[in-house]
């Protein structure tokens, strides 16, 4: 801070509080909730409708255009959706500054990697075709 | 001092663990486990679809997991839960709009919940035996 800045740190935290920003999450988890409704259902009657089918049969539906734009929403809504949802169950139980730190670290690394994992099977079954 | 006395029977605060389970409580408490199992379920998604597209060997080696007892117990826990979950999820949305709060709405809710999520999973899975016992 400048020596001639007589302001306290307050004022670049003022405004930051819950109000601003503090409400991303929630309101990001009600958005993935409703996302999810479709989706799922969608993804339901996808698995059904692959049960049983042989590995051509499955990789021809998968990677045909609107079955694999439903699944990577799906993907990216659900995953999105989970992180949040683990991040609260984490704050809830995990009171240990530093296990609580590994954890959400954790969360997100898993949340990611099987989001990208699934969005890139899909996409590799898509261009396959 | 050696005439101390014990310390006075003071009424505690109330304890979860005092409650009676209640079923809008017991509710909440599945909605959350569902949401932890879903968690680790998304693993058996991306499997699936790594290896479909990987190779017919691959994908083989997720159709005997599923064909099996364990398998099949796997996935009918994790239908019963995305149902659940999604169910649960719409519930809290009717929540969000101030609704549903009322002491007969809230019970009514949660049964039209539990109800739900089990008569739909095993119309699911009715509709999935069918649909593997027909022709292909």
């Amino acid at each position: 801070m400048a020596f001639r800045d007589m302001s306290t740190p307050l004022k670049h935290v003022r405004g930051l509080g819950p109000a601003k920003s503090g409400t991303e999450q929630f309101w990001r988890q009600r958005l993935t909730a409703i996302a999810n409704v479709p989706l799922v259902i969608a993804f339901v009657l996808i698995v059904v409708a692959l049960l049983g089918r042989n590995h051509a049969a499955v990789v021809q539906i998968l990677g045909s255009p609107l079955i694999a734009i439903i699944m990577l929403l799906f993907i990216i809504s659900v995953t999105t959706h989970m992180r949040i949802g683990m991040q609260v169950i984490i704050e809830d139980y995990v009171h240990d500054e530093a296990r609580k730190f590994i954890l959400l670290i954790a969360n997100t690394f898993f949340a990611v990697a099987v989001g990208l994992a699934s969005a890139f099977a899909i996409l590799m079954l898509s261009f396959k075709v | 001092m050696a005439d101390a006395k014990a310390p006075a029977e003071r009424p505690l605060s109330p304890h979860l663990f005092i409650y009676k389970p209640m079923l809008t409580m017991m509710m909440s408490i599945v909605h959350r486990i569902t949401g932890g199992a879903l968690y680790f379920g998304t693993l058996l998604v991306a499997w699936w679809l790594i290896a479909a597209a990987s190779s017919p060997k691959a994908y083989a080696g997720v159709g005997s997991f599923i064909n099996s007892f364990f398998g099949r117990v796997i996935l009918f826990g994790y239908t019963w839960a995305l149902v659940h979950h999604m169910l649960g999820g719409i519930r809290h949305l009717i929540w969000d709009t101030g609704r549903g709060f009322g002491p007969h709405e809230r019970e009514w809710l949660a049964m039209a919940t539990l109800v739900g999520s089990i008569s739909l999973t095993i119309v699911i899975w009715i509709v999935g035996y069918l649909f593997i016992g027909g022709p292909r």
